[in-house]
């Protein structure tokens, strides 16, 4: 079987693929990292984004082999090592924006990129449409957008310090 | 540490666990050795199977076992138990047909289980799978209800006439048609429901383990009742006494509705890792959720209102078809009976009632109860049928409603469909509605947005539903079979810290928070030092779940009464201590006190001593602080409340653009706020939804063709407005709490509210009724067929 190389939250594994194996299958059934979540088999849902070089990807829609020599973050990868929460699942948890905390992890994931990638601001428009690839059935959607506008200005005074 | 007991929105205990991928949802549950299944399913709606070969399949890598029906047929197994039955209008119980784990002889639905495959890895048993030989001969089928009860359609079950489940009633027909015949005036409509796909974002999941040296089963299961699951399984289908199998409902991605049910794949797995003597996994990929998680709602009604001169409402007629799809699911046959037809009076004091329900079988998946369950096909149709009743008679469509309303000196109030309300007060939820949603400037809105080209419409609905459904001894006489009570276990602690063991069972609902501060309140604990517990057999004496918003009105009861007990044990044990007199200690912040002096003992005082009993009242009591309660309400609970939408609609394309939701809701006491504005905002998303987006479709040979998340539309974060939600309560006044019951409301309230308003803003199009989704093609069509009334006076 072919072998992948890649770092996931800091630390490298070799691991050993089937060629269809998709990167979420290698995260949760080869690495145990079960907090990114499949929701669908159609790559419409989003519970299973996770970054790859810092940019928010649907890892169902990735062959394990595909990501040979990157850098992934998944959910377990983002608090402080010692546990103190990003400002995005700070955020989450302050404006209530999960229920059965099911879309959280990939919720969360795209929300991050979505702001790191909007220096200078995001209308609640413009949060929307960015959610455009993640589903969620029991919010409303309401709270996730409050909760991202909220981690907005957090994020990025924490990243001019 | 500030305000945390009831009425403080304190942050989720769960959140930390959730937000850091600590979920631990049953996909992520792996036991040692396990295998894993695969299911064939039908792909077709209506065949006769006249043979199976599993040969290659089971030759081929990594296999270890194959079944078929005749593997489950051999074997003391029976079929899938439905929960409720209903009586048809002569006395004779409803048509009950066999629902096999694995079908035998025929599939009666795209999806039905005929075959699974137990290998070492899901893609190997996938693999194998695609290797099993079917040979069917295709029957005819039927999809929709319309054509199921047509004159010589098909039948999906031999023997079952006209594919009727029942044909059952609810009033007095004489009495009603009488009052129509000398009515005023009738207004009529017909409407359909349509059918939904739930779609929690969480597939369902399954794990059998079968413990060789103690001969237990345990099942991990996405279920939002554990026990229920335990009870019908093990009872009905494996024949596995309670004591050898055991439940686990772990953390759970949504349910509403669709994870009350129990699941042919929940047995497969289970019956199979005894067979195989090795744990057997089973997770739905989203393909399979769409064609085997019960659908909701599909009805077809027609409805009439008797009304005299000024529009006061005189009697309605209603029948009513109702979609039971191939088998009866847990509670399908209650859904569009006691939980739909007694809800027709809704807000208005209409004096008479009739309904008439025929449920219908078709080669569909099995429909059961979906967010609201009949609460909203009920809603829906009486507040369309009060917005076609204003539209005939031009009377406005406020003043026509608070003509109506059950006034809020009148309860308790008998409605003549069986309920009894015990408290609410529509006028005041409807005031502060119109008031949070401008409704009084909106004709300055509308004519604004004329000018800019697009037509903008506001809809309104004053709804009622019903909640925590019981009391056990009525719902028995009506035909569950089972109770519907709660059940809570509270442990004090040696040290003071306290658990609940909870029957209700937390899918996204936040219990570990809300039932942790009924604790704060009632004992004094701090938020912190409480555990919820819930969603193991093993663990929880017993429990019937969560789902019609019970879990708070019926769960969070019998919390109250376990502490009750806890206190007044407590104060046994502290009189002893205190050496007073029992009648003189009283409770309160998490202190016993002699009254009137400064003599006093905490609850950690109390409980060490219970479970230390060295200086202990022994000859009288137990030790121990550890108290169970079961507690079946009196009645229903009756939220209420009033729901606008503003819609605004582009003439060129037909869209529906969302621009205002606001819901003014009457949950009875708020344990919780943030977490009751959530409950609220998700389920107007999901009636925003089923009005605007949502819609199972079958081609009429009972292929599903909304089989994803590419063909089934659900509501996306640019779908839904901000949304403007309050409460206005008063106290339900047969429960210790107070409280109603919140999950619900949002999906019930919405539906109509947002096809009100999409019918006001087609008004000058000559638009009374449009069916649900109001989808872009849909209202395009509208527009470009009809002449508005303007352009033509």
């Amino acid at each position: 079987m072919p072998q992948v190389t890649l770092t996931v939250n800091g630390q490298q594994h070799t691991v050993e693929v089937e060629g269809r194996t998709l990167l979420v299958e290698l995260l949760r059934e080869k690495l145990g990292l079960t907090g990114t979540h499949v929701g669908c088999d159609t790559s419409q849902c989003g519970a299973c984004v996770v970054h790859i070089d810092g940019v928010s990807v649907k890892s169902c829609t990735q062959l394990a082999l595909q990501a040979d020599g990157t850098s992934i973050t998944t959910i377990e990868g983002l608090a402080a090592a010692d546990g103190t929460l990003h400002p995005m699942q700070e955020a989450f948890r302050e404006h209530h924006a999960l229920q059965c905390g099911f879309c959280t992890p990939g919720m969360v994931m795209t929300a991050v990129d979505l702001v790191q990638s909007h220096p200078d601001g995001l209308t609640e428009k413009e949060i929307r449409e960015g959610l455009e690839g993640n589903l969620c059935r029991c919010t409303g959607y309401h709270n996730i957008v409050k909760a991202i506008a909220a981690a907005h200005p957090l994020m990025h005074a924490e990243a001019a310090e | 540490m500030g305000f945390e007991g009831i009425g403080a929105s304190v942050r989720r205990k769960e959140d930390v666990r959730f937000l850091s991928g600590k979920g631990n949802y049953t996909d992520d549950i792996n036991r040692p050795g396990q295998l894993h299944a695969y299911i064939r399913r039908a792909d077709r709606p209506h065949a006769r199977i006249d043979a199976i070969d599993t040969a290659a399949a089971a030759k081929a890598p990594g296999v270890v076992r194959v079944f078929t029906g005749a593997d489950i047929a051999a074997e003391n197994i029976g079929g899938i138990p439905c929960g409720w039955q209903i009586h048809n209008k002569d006395g004779s119980p409803m048509a009950e047909p066999m629902h096999p784990v694995l079908a035998v002889g025929k599939v009666r639905h795209v999806g039905d289980p005929v075959a699974v495959v137990i290998a070492d890895s899901r893609q190997a048993a996938k693999n194998a799978a695609e290797l099993i030989e079917i040979d069917y001969t295709d029957l005819p089928a039927v999809a929709n209800l319309t054509d199921a009860v047509a004159p010589g359609a098909p039948e999906v079950h031999d023997g079952v006439k006209g594919n009727l489940c029942y044909d059952w009633v609810i009033g007095d027909k004489a009495v009603v048609d009488g009052v129509f015949a000398n009515a005023h005036r009738v207004v009529k409509l017909e409407l359909t429901n349509n059918r939904l796909i739930p779609n929690a974002m969480e597939p369902r999941a399954a794990i059998g383990d079968f413990d060789t040296s103690s001969g237990d089963y345990t099942l991990y299961t996405t279920s939002q009742n554990p026990h229920v699951i335990r009870l019908l399984m093990g009872a009905f289908v494996l024949h596995i006494p309670e004591n050898k199998l055991r439940v686990v409902a772990p953390d759970v991605g949504g349910g509403f509705g669709s994870k009350i049910y129990h699941y042919a794949e929940e047995a497969i797995v289970t019956w199979a890792a005894g067979r195989v003597r090795r744990p057997v996994k089973w997770t739905a990929e989203r393909s399979e959720s769409f064609m085997s998680d019960a659908h909701g709602r599909d009805h077809v009604s027609t409805a009439e209102m008797a009304i005299d001169k000024d529009g006061v409402f005189l009697g309605l007629r209603i029948t009513t078809l109702a979609n039971m799809g191939a088998y009866l699911s847990t509670f399908a046959p209650a859904v569009p009976t006691y939980l739909y037809a007694t809800l027709l009076a809704g807000v208005y004091k209409t004096p008479v009632i009739y309904c008439n329900v025929k449920a219908v079988f078709t080669n569909t998946v099995p429909v059961d109860a979906y967010r609201g369950a009949g609460r909203p096909e009920a809603t829906y149709l009486l507040e369309r049928l009060v917005d076609a009743i204003a539209y005939d008679t031009a009377i406005d469509k406020i003043e026509l409603r608070r003509r109506n309303f059950i006034p809020a000196d009148a309860f308790p109030y008998q409605t003549p469909v069986a309920l009894q309300y015990d408290s609410g007060d529509y006028q005041t939820t409807l005031k502060v509605a119109l008031q949070n949603a401008g409704w009084e400037s909106f004709e300055g809105r509308r004519a604004e947005a004329k000018r800019r080209g697009k037509l903008r419409g506001i809809g309104i609905s004053t709804y009622l539903e019903a909640c925590g459904i019981a009391p056990s001894a009525v719902v028995g006489s009506l035909g569950a079979r089972a109770g519907l009570y709660e059940v809570a276990n509270i442990r004090v602690h040696p040290t003071g810290s306290v658990t609940v063991f909870t029957g209700t069972h937390s899918h996204g609902q936040g219990h570990e928070t809300t039932l942790a501060q009924l604790v704060v309140d009632q004992l004094g604990v701090p938020l912190d030092q409480v555990e919820v517990v819930h969603g193991d057999t093993a663990k929880i004496p017993f429990g019937m779940g969560t789902y019609g918003s019970r879990s708070l009105a019926v769960g969070g009861s019998a919390m109250v009464k376990a502490m009750d007990k806890i206190i007044a044990k407590g104060k046994k044990i502290a009189a002893h201590l205190l050496e007073a007199s029992v009648q003189d200690i009283e409770f309160k912040d998490n202190t016993f006190t002699v009254a009137g002096t400064d003599r006093s003992k905490t609850l950690t005082d109390v409980s060490l001593a219970a479970y230390v009993p060295h200086n202990y009242p022994i000859e009288e009591l137990e030790p121990g602080l550890d108290e169970t309660a079961f507690y079946d309400p009196k009645n229903f609970t009756f939220p209420g409340g009033c729901h606008i939408a503003e819609v605004e609609i582009d003439p060129e394309t037909g869209v529906v653009d969302m621009v205002n939701f606001t819901a003014v809701d009457d949950v009875g006491r708020v344990v919780n706020p943030m977490i009751v504005e959530g409950q609220v905002q998700g389920g107007v998303a999901q009636g925003i939804g089923q009005a605007l987006f949502e819609s199972a479709i079958y081609d009429p040979e009972g292929q599903l063709l909304s089989g994803s998340f590419m063909d089934y539309t659900m509501p996306r974060a640019n779908d839904i407005p901000p949304l403007s939600v309050a409460t206005e309560n008063t106290m339900c006044t047969h429960n210790p709490l107070g409280s109603k019951g919140c999950g619900e409301v949002g999906a019930i309230g919405s539906p109509p509210a947002v096809i009100n308003a999409v019918v006001d803003a087609l008004k000058d199009y000559g638009v009374r009724h449009l069916e649900m989704p109001a989808t872009a093609a849909k209202i395009w069509s509208i527009i470009q067929s009809a002449q508005p009334r303007l352009a033509a006076e």
